[in-house]
């Protein structure tokens, strides 16, 4: 009986070594693999968010006589109002006389198109500077310092960003792109004045009067 | 002249190598990614250009929700735990051992400290729950916040303070949290954003 069961036994091996290859089909794992690899890319590296990177003066006395006046011809001061308005003026009120109000949006063609006409001499001097770069091939560093001195241009308008309390956060991250779009060096984001309010409200009033003639 | 035998090739790839990079890979990502983590209020943050990546390490986070509501967080458990014995000590509260391991597995949170001891006890589902997004107290009377992030800074100076406000807040509670930071002295923030697409940056002029 122990033969046959013997016998039986090596019957089966072989009949299965004939059969099964010792080779295992991995096409089913590495779909497996890559599937997984697909997910942990997916889930790192596309959530991280940006930041924007800003630095407020510090309340301290003396750093506030640090604030240069700011020559009035090359000032711009943005006023960011409800509904996603933009409204802004040159220069501040000289001679008794307001400076003009212009409204805006924060499209494409609305305030950046001003703001790069106004600082059209910087534009045109980073196009230059990148084209210097492929050309003659500046290293980074150098890069960096010409770029700086571009910027740091004496005539470069300087943009005061001041938020009416209608305004939302969002805004507030919109003019601060602009300033990073058109290159703008010097900024600052300041405290509404009423002269401000008190120039959106005449230019609000001046225009309904103008629609409803 | 003699026959050319041509070899038979199978037609099966030999996939073990393959499996091999699929899993080196996967191994590599699995150690590096960290998860986004959850936040105690969901933002929707505004998109802007910058490309600039926060840091991994060392963050100290102030959320502000659509609602003004301010929610606080830093990273690195053990000075979450000392952050909260300091914070107990200032405001007389002790809080015990178990309550100080789970308050450093907490990201981020947004309510009086004088409610964090009944916080604390409960299970982090029920935490998700609304009555306890109260938001840090930050106003004059009682800020709150300010002495929340004095401590942090008190414990690591290395900590970056980042800010992730949604998109529709009012300006007027943005202002307030940073005349806030701008009181302690604190001039350098980041902000964060998500990316935006910007096709076309410059307008024919």
């Amino acid at each position: 009986m122990a033969e046959i069961a013997q016998n039986h036994r090596k019957g089966r091996k072989k009949r299965r070594s004939k059969k099964l290859s010792t080779r295992v089909d991995f096409t089913p794992m590495v779909d497996l693999g890559f599937l997984l690899i697909t997910f942990f890319m997916l889930a790192t590296t596309l959530n991280k968010p940006q930041t924007m990177e800003i630095a407020l003066p510090s309340k301290d006395k003396s750093a506030e006589d640090e604030q240069s006046v700011v020559k009035a011809s090359r000032a711009i001061t943005l006023l960011l109002d409800k509904n996603n308005a933009v409204y802004y003026y040159e220069g501040t009120r000289e001679n008794e006389i307001d400076p003009v109000l212009y409204k805006t949006n924060f499209s494409p063609t609305g305030l950046r198109q001003f703001l790069l006409k106004r600082n059209y001499e910087v534009m045109s001097k980073i196009r230059e500077l990148k084209a210097d770069r492929e050309r003659l091939k500046l290293s980074d560093k150098e890069f960096d310092q010409r770029l700086t001195a571009i910027k740091s241009d004496k005539s470069a308008p300087i943009v005061l960003i001041k938020a009416t309390n209608e305004s939302v956060y969002r805004n507030l991250i919109d003019a601060l792109d602009e300033m990073a779009i058109c290159n703008i060096e010097r900024y600052a984001i300041d405290d509404i004045s009423p002269f401000d309010l008190s120039l959106i409200e005449t230019f609000n009033a001046q225009n309904k009067h103008s629609n409803g003639r | 002249m003699p026959k050319v035998k041509i070899a038979r090739k199978s037609s099966a790839v030999d996939m073990t190598a393959m499996c091999d990079v699929a899993f080196l890979l996967l191994t590599f990502f699995m150690l590096t990614s960290n998860f986004t983590r959850k936040e105690a209020a969901a933002i929707n943050a505004p998109s802007s250009i910058s490309e600039i990546k926060i840091p991994e390490r060392n963050i100290l986070l102030i959320l502000v929700d659509e609602k003004g509501k301010i929610f606080f967080g830093i990273d690195g458990q053990e000075n979450r735990i000392s952050l909260l014995e300091r914070m107990g000590a200032l405001y007389n509260l002790q809080f015990s051992p178990a309550e100080l391991k789970e308050f450093s597995l907490i990201n981020s949170f947004g309510l009086p400290i004088e409610q964090m001891k009944g916080f604390l006890s409960l299970n982090p589902e029920e935490r998700e729950s609304t009555s306890y997004a109260l938001g840090i107290p930050s106003d004059s009377l009682n800020n709150q916040l300010k002495n929340w992030v004095t401590v942090s800074r008190s414990i690591s100076k290395d900590y970056r303070i980042a800010i992730k406000a949604d998109q529709a807040t009012a300006y007027p509670k943005i202002k307030k949290l940073m005349e806030t930071l701008q009181d302690l002295n604190e001039n350098r923030y980041n902000l964060i954003t998500t990316l935006e697409t910007a096709a076309d940056l410059e307008p024919n002029l």
